[in-house]
């Protein structure tokens, strides 16, 4: 079967997650499974997971990254839900965040809801569309190597990656769901009093 | 002198209420805030290619520890439906401003039946509904509703009925 293993793809960018300037990376991920992936790469009150909210999360990560210019924001999501929310990928590159990276983890189906395939495995590129709408930067990984020199790039610079995963099954991996303390433990690890 | 537009009131009571960032669908009755907010430095104005896009903004902005409003018009509410919800599973107070159409005097009866819906749908959505009829009302309907929305975590939207901004007018009418 082609395609990265979608757990080391995550566990590698989002390893030492306090090596990035101006303080740890802020991570949104997407309903779905990027929301697994990143709380088993390692738990953690900078990780804000969508349970719901399908297609939000680029624009949530822009929230967070207009109001935290000094921080570094990683919008980390699956292919259906950034095709649920493309019209976002033109907002955010038209606001054009310089704090602000994209991946978007493709295994060009809808693996939650069973397996169906999905438009990036029906002839969408996103990292084409992403390009499109303006982004400047924007690439399609397929190798281990380059995830890694993936992860130092979106801590310094605004990319748009799409990352080449298998559809093989890992392991169910559930972090926190309770989208209220989420809230308040991510503005917590921001400083931010609480109300 | 003319005394100056309702809508400037308006935007004073967002940036009393700490308003930081501005999303917005454009609407002709959004469109004096609209040029307030580009032109104040110190505000983010994120203009959305769909309203649940400002859904989710005011949430990523909540998270980071700033205060978002979005404009949008009523036939926008039907698109935020599920993502309208966000606020209130994270406990975030959240503010929408909404000019109203399909309701006094319409000429297009495309937006009729969303404009009849809207405050339907956003209470069965769990959004608090105000509605501001006058221009004498609205500035302190907005204040009040945005220290409801921001001091009590809630969801609140201020609906500018169509008498209050008035119509769109497509055809003059004849004998003009």
């Amino acid at each position: 079967m082609s395609g990265l293993d979608r757990r080391a793809v995550v566990a590698e960018l989002l390893h030492e997650p306090a090596d990035c300037p101006g303080g740890p990376l802020l991570v949104v991920t997407g309903l779905g499974s990027t929301t697994y992936d990143a709380g088993a790469a390692g738990d953690r009150p900078e990780n804000f997971y969508l349970w719901g909210a399908m297609g939000g999360a680029a624009m949530i990560g822009l929230g967070v990254a207009l109001a935290q210019p000094e921080r570094r924001v990683l919008v980390l999501t699956g292919d259906g839900e950034a095709l649920m929310g493309m019209g976002a990928l033109s907002t955010v590159a038209a606001r054009a965040p310089n704090n602000l990276s994209m991946v978007v983890m493709d295994n060009g189906q809808f693996g939650e809801t069973g397996h169906q395939a999905s438009h990036t495995s029906l002839g969408t590129d996103l990292a084409a569309v992403a390009a499109a709408c303006g982004w400047k930067t924007t690439m399609t990984v397929t190798t281990m190597a380059d995830i890694a020199t993936l992860r130092q790039r979106l801590r310094h610079e605004v990319i748009f990656a799409v990352v080449k995963i298998s559809t093989a099954e890992v392991p169910r991996f559930l972090p926190p769901r309770d989208a209220a303390a989420l809230s308040v433990r991510f503005r917590a690890a921001l400083g931010i009093p609480a109300d | 002198m003319t005394a100056p537009p309702w809508q400037d009131g308006v935007y004073a009571a967002l940036k009393t209420a700490g308003v930081k960032q501005i999303a917005y669908v454009p609407d002709a009755g959004h469109s004096r805030l609209i040029e307030l907010a580009h032109a104040d430095n110190d505000m983010h104005v994120v203009v959305c290619t769909t309203e649940e896009e400002g859904v989710a903004l005011a949430a990523g902005a909540h998270l980071g520890g700033q205060r978002a409003c979005l404009l949008m018009q009523s036939s926008g509410v039907g698109n935020t439906i599920n993502m309208i919800g966000l606020p209130t599973t994270m406990r975030a107070g959240f503010l929408t401003l909404i000019t109203m159409r399909g309701e006094w005097g319409e000429f297009n009866g495309w937006q009729v039946p969303m404009g009849q819906a809207t405050e339907t749908v956003l209470t069965a959505m769990g959004v608090h509904v105000k509605r501001a009829d006058s221009k004498e009302d609205v500035v302190d309907m907005v204040a009040a509703s945005a220290y409801l929305a921001f001091n009590s975590a809630i969801p609140v939207a201020v609906l500018f009925s169509q008498r209050l901004i008035g119509a769109k007018v497509f055809v003059k009418p004849e004998g003009e």
